[in-house]
Order: C-alpha cells, then sequence, then structure tokens
C-alpha cells in the first residue's frame, strides 16, 4: 500500500498548471484557442481520472524537474482523494466546453472560474474542494430515513 | 472588461477569501453552547446520548470520547487519525471513534457534519462539548478534555 502513497506537493504542482491554462481560457474563449485550451484542460482532468494522478503529465514534471530539487515530503497522502478531484474538475470543464461551444459564455466562463478556483485553493492552500463536496453531495442524493430535527 | 476577465478576478477573490478563512479556522476547537440542565442531577433525561440508538452507543469513552467523521476521498483524515490516537494514548478514559461518514449519514445530518474530517469532542454521557473541522490542534483537544 506505502508503494501508492503520493507526495503531496504532485497534486499541488498539478493545480498550479491547471490554475495557469484555466486563466487563460478565460482570458481568451470563447475564440478558438481558449476553447482549445479548455478541451486540453478537460483531456488532462480525464487523464487523471482514468490513469490515476500518478501518472499525469503533469505528475512526470514533478518527478522528473521538482522533486529532486526539494526536501523529503513531511507527510505522503492517499492519491484516492485528489483522484476524484480531478473528475469533479473534469465535469466542470465540459460544462464550460459545452457552453463555450453553444455559443453560452457566461455558461462556459462561470463553469471554467468554479473550477478555477478549486485549482486554486489547491495550489496556494493545499486545499481539495472536490473532496470536501463529496460527503455534502452524498448527504443531497441520498433519503434520510427519519426526518432530522432542525438545529 | 470581458465576462471572462470579470470571472476570473471574482474566482481569484473567492478562492483568497475562503481560503484564508480556512487557514484561520482550520482545526480549531470550539466549545459547544453548555446543556441547559434544568434540575441537578437530570442532566441524562435533558440531553441524551448523541450516539443513542447507533452501532456506537456502547463505545462511549469514561470520561471523553473523540468522534471523527472520515470519508473515502479525504486527504486530512489521516493525519486528524494520528492527532487523536495520540491524544488517547496520553489520556486514560479517552476514546478515539473513527466513523465513515458515508455510512451513517443520518448521524451525519443530525449532528450537522458537513465535511470530513469533522471531530466531536463527547463527554462521558455522550453530549458534546467541544467540535473542530480540519485536522484539530492537539493543545486545543487537550484543553477539551478538561
Amino acid at each position: 500500500m506505502s508503494r501508492d502513497q503520493l507526495d503531496p506537493r504532485g497534486p499541488q504542482l498539478n493545480a498550479v498548471l491547471t490554475s495557469v491554462v484555466l486563466a487563460l481560457v478565460l482570458l481568451t474563449a470563447p475564440a478558438a484557442a481558449g476553447v482549445a485550451l479548455l478541451a486540453l484542460q478537460a483531456a488532462l482532468f480525464a487523464t487523471g481520472v482514468v490513469l490515476g494522478v500518478q501518472r499525469t503529465p503533469a505528475a512526470w514534471l514533478f518527478r522528473r524537474f521538482v522533486r529532486p530539487r526539494l526536501a523529503a515530503p513531511t507527510h505522503l497522502e492517499d492519491p484516492a482523494p485528489p483522484r476524484f478531484a480531478q473528475g469533479v474538475g473534469l465535469a466542470f470543464a465540459l460544462v464550460g466546453l459545452v457552453g463555450y461551444l453553444s455559443g453560452l459564455t457566461v455558461l462556459g466562463a462561470v463553469a471554467t472560474g468554479a473550477a478555477l478556483v478549486a485549482a486554486l485553493l489547491n495550489a496556494v492552500f493545499g486545499l481539495c474542494l472536490g473532496c470536501e463536496t463529496y460527503l455534502l453531495g452524498k448527504r443531497l442524493t441520498t433519503r434520510d430515513r427519519a426526518p432530522a430535527p432542525v438545529g | 472588461m470581458t465576462i471572462g476577465a470579470w470571472v476570473l478576478l471574482a474566482s481569484v477573490l473567492l478562492a483568497a477569501a475562503y481560503g484564508g478563512w480556512r487557514v484561520l479556522t482550520d482545526g480549531r476547537v470550539r466549545r459547544a453552547a453548555p446543556v441547559a440542565a434544568s434540575v441537578p442531577g437530570d442532566e441524562a433525561q435533558a440531553a441524551p446520548s448523541l450516539l443513542a440508538g447507533t452501532a456506537y452507543a456502547d463505545s462511549l469513552g469514561d470520561h471523553r470520547t473523540l468522534l471523527q467523521f472520515s470519508s473515502a476521498f479525504c486527504a486530512p483524515c489521516r493525519a486528524t487519525r494520528q492527532v487523536l490516537a495520540r491524544v488517547t494514548e496520553a489520556h486514560p478514559g479517552v476514546v478515539h471513534l473513527d466513523v465513515d461518514a458515508e455510512q451513517h449519514l443520518d448521524l451525519v445530518r443530525r449532528l450537522g457534519i458537513m465535511r470530513t474530517p469533522t471531530t466531536l469532542v463527547l463527554d462521558g454521557d455522550g453530549r458534546e462539548v467541544a467540535r473542530a473541522a480540519g485536522v484539530p490542534r492537539a493543545d486545543q483537544v487537550v484543553a477539551a478534555l478538561a
């Protein structure tokens, strides 16, 4: 199991790169180059979901160029949470693509912006917003057996 | 400015505000409002154990219970486990319970758990003394044992 553990600075580098790409998308879309960039980001999110966050281009960059320059990590993390978060990012990127491609520029920008907020929180603060929505999603989508008391 | 530039600005401000708030509040152990017991010795009736009727009803520590809510996609849950394990080792009568939030959604709703990890400090009768969202600060958990 310990072999699968993750240096948390890997996903953080990925979040930095994602933030830059999404910011560029917001500044250039709905022009074709911006939409293409969002499609590229969606493909990168999909790589993280399908192959896992240790087999993405960003993970390779981290291992090859960044990690050798850093001290050993203070702790290792489970790769499942960031992988789940890449799925949340993918969902927003796809909604953004649909928005830009169908002429709903506001929808495209807002969905891209939501993904950007999550990426920035991860890049700057190490927070996994996608992970935290998991329990909220479960709370909202699963019926309660008994009415919950107020307060 | 274009719509995209406005959304970019809003996203950066939102992330900075929320992230800053989380840095300030994460792991802070906040005291629960004291349970009003009108009749002395009647506390148990006034406020039953939060775990009554659950699989954990008989697992309460004599003095305190550190009730941790975890989930599958939760990086800080492991660090929380380590903090609370160290506290229970050093303090007899304190028990650490790690609950999978997903398996106990009615309890999660009843206790108002919004994210994982959230830790509740319960007294010997299973009433909430304090709670912390995020990796709890060990010294503040210890303070809530007194």
